[in-house]
């Protein structure tokens, strides 16, 4: 089954929970009804042209101009009979709980875990949400965009309590964030003086070595 | 095939003897994060009723790093080398699915040689890392000399990687379009005489471990895992073969040039610890099989694209054109754009399915880059494959998952 053929038959089982299915680079994307992930991941591990067995992964994407729904939990579906692959995204916002894929797939446990601890996502119906991956007491989820890279606390060993204390962060540089883009690219139709003399690259080429080297043997030639 | 479960009997209160009142009361054990069996910086949280495992809840994050925040401020050369510093114990392969994930963003393709290379040193990395997964596994169990003999043999390997691009551990070699070198002359030479000798420390291997009373004793249903479980648990690589499901990516859904290579895929019969150990031997068999056969057949040609929006130029050239003096300057301060899109591209790293899901907006930085990690999804199913064992069969189960946190943490 090709991913658009695979495509087609979701849309057909899945009826009225698909937003939207397409085939982006070979890859099959479903997006479905908030509501309605429960079943559409039910339907696609049991149907039997699905048979997706394996939750490979869970992950979560931040999209903060995307008001309310700003997250997309993104769910990897492998099935290991028909070797195909399927990418399952609902939308969300920081306060509606997901339902739990865990009675389905017992490595959805963990994962779950993992999109709250860094995305706040929750979901309801997971025996254990806590967070798994940040620090005991973490306060906040830092992969959330506008969670800065530097965290709030910082932490040492303060010799003098014979403790790790934790502090507020306090850079001994400011946060840099270079800007590397420049016009360099668009300048390339504007006449400068001296311009002429330079061979014009065609557009939409980039073998600019056997030009470069031509007009150096030109030169070299007069 | 019905599931054992190992449930030693002497466990069993003699009614006769031990009265209700003195029955030991369920008591909690912290194990780790500094223990020797436990790999790395895994806390373990083992719910106790005497020696025997009733609930475990593994801890883990100590050695979070942030990773795919800091790749989200990153450019996409500059998020390259974090790749290696998740499992470290076989690099390439990790930056393998990276660089994929990129090259099928930007839609070019890595020039043949370039692939064999990879191919031979994501094998090599396989060799590696199962050479080290083994012999520490052993040595969890008892076993010493294994890891003594092993971490030798692993050395040689280590000196290919640092002949190739100049570092033992963190590689920094493959690039998006192909790799950043050339092989030196008389690599493969050596490569092919190293691949004569290797069997032997096979074979050696296999003579102090594979009929090893005392390790057969420690491993053998122990940690069993069924077919359907290890599928519903997200198990991948010789953790899910050892299950007896015939699955490999390298197979199913090839990438470079691995459909050119014969090779087998060795699947285990029981599922439990013992068979996780005899399908990593196979399969550092079979990884040397890929050796000599890319050795053999690796075509000449460059190892980088020709495309200097995406790959650095020639240092030669650099001297003699402003363009490729221009191209080199752009490429390693503003990077190179990638088409907006994502992608999930996975590649069978030597712990299992190794993915990356990359999202990119069209700048020079990707949005977001999710890393699946193998050994995560293991880890998770600790509590599920330890209940009702000792608490020396735990050690014996976490050593033959391969576990490594720079990975599970990220």
């Amino acid at each position: 089954m090709t991913p658009k053929q695979l495509c087609a038959h979701v849309k057909k089982q899945l009826k009225k929970s698909v937003l939207d299915c397409t085939v982006d680079k070979d890859e099959c994307v479903l997006t479905v009804k908030r509501a309605d992930i429960f079943h559409a991941l039910h339907v696609l591990r049991d149907d039997p042209d699905c048979f997706f067995r394996q939750l490979i992964d869970i992950t979560a994407v931040d999209w903060p101009a995307r008001m309310p729904d700003r997250f997309d939990v993104v769910y990897h579906l492998l099935s290991l009979r028909h070797n195909h692959r399927i990418r399952v995204k609902v939308m969300t916002d920081d306060a509606t709980p997901v339902s739990s894929a865990t009675e389905l797939f017992q490595s959805a446990h963990w994962a779950e875990r993992e999109v709250y601890d860094l995305y706040g996502v929750t979901f309801e119906g997971n025996p254990d949400l806590r967070r798994i991956l940040t620090d005991y007491g973490f306060e906040g989820h830092p992969l959330r965009k506008d969670f800065p890279l530097t965290g709030y606390q910082e932490v040492r060993w303060d010799s003098e309590k014979m403790a790790v204390v934790y502090e507020p962060v306090q850079l001994q540089q400011d946060f840099r964030v270079f800007d590397f883009e420049s016009p360099w690219e668009a300048m390339t139709d504007v006449q400068l003086p001296g311009d002429e003399k330079a061979v014009k690259p065609k557009v939409g080429t980039i073998d600019y070595r056997t030009e470069a080297k031509e007009a150096m043997k030109q030169i070299g030639n007069k | 095939m019905t599931q054992t479960i190992y449930q030693p009997s002497t466990l069993q209160p003699d009614e006769t003897i031990i009265t209700d009142e003195e029955h030991i009361k369920p008591y909690t054990l912290n194990f780790g994060p500094q223990h020797p069996a436990a790999h790395g910086v895994l806390r373990l949280i083992l719910e106790m009723s005497g020696e025997t495992v009733e609930r475990a809840d593994p801890h883990v994050g100590l050695l979070h790093r942030g990773t795919e925040k800091l790749i989200e401020y990153k450019t996409y050369t500059q998020a390259l080398p974090y790749f290696d510093r998740l499992d470290y114990v076989a690099p390439m392969n990790q930056e393998h699915a990276f660089a994929l994930a990129i090259e099928k963003l930007l839609g070019i393709t890595a020039p043949e040689r370039a692939q064999y290379i990879r191919v031979l040193f994501c094998e090599l990395g396989r060799i590696l890392n199962h050479i080290l997964n083994i012999t520490t596994y052993a040595l969890d169990v008892g076993a010493i000399t294994p890891s003594l003999w092993g971490f030798e043999e692993r050395e040689k390997g280590m000196e290919f990687y640092e002949r190739v691009c100049g570092a033992r551990l963190h590689a920094n070699y493959f690039r998006p379009g192909g790799v950043r070198y050339d092989m030196p002359v008389g690599l493969a030479e050596d490569m092919w005489e190293w691949s004569e000798n290797f069997p032997k420390f096979i074979d050696d291997l296999e003579t102090l471990l594979t009929n090893n009373r005392i390790f057969k004793q420690r491993t053998v249903d122990i940690g069993v895992v069924e077919k359907d479980d290890a599928i519903n648990w997200g198990f991948t690589g010789p953790m899910l073969r050892a299950s007896g499901v015939p699955w490999d990516l390298r197979k199913s859904q090839p990438y470079e040039v691995y459909d050119k290579m014969d090779f087998d895929v060795p699947v285990g019969k029981t599922g439990d610890c013992y068979a996780r150990y005899l399908v990593r031997v196979e399969e550092m068999k079979q990884s040397l099989r890929i050796i000599r056969q890319t050795l053999n057949e690796m075509p000449g040609g460059p190892v980088l694209v020709d495309d200097y929006k995406v790959a650095p130029p020639p240092r030669m050239e650099m001297k003699q054109s402003m363009e490729a003096l221009i191209h080199h300057f752009k490429l390693y301060t503003e990077g190179f754009h990638v088409p907006a899109g994502e992608t999930y591209t996975a590649v069978e790293a030597p712990k299992g399915e190794f993915g990356v899901y990359l999202i990119s907006d069209g700048s020079n930085k990707p949005y977001k880059c999710h890393i699946r990690a193998p050994g995560f999804y293991h880890l998770a199913a600790l509590d599920f494959m330890s209940r009702g064992h000792m608490l020396a069969d735990t050690v014996a189960i976490i050593g033959s998952m391969d576990v490594v946190f720079g990975e599970i943490d990220r």
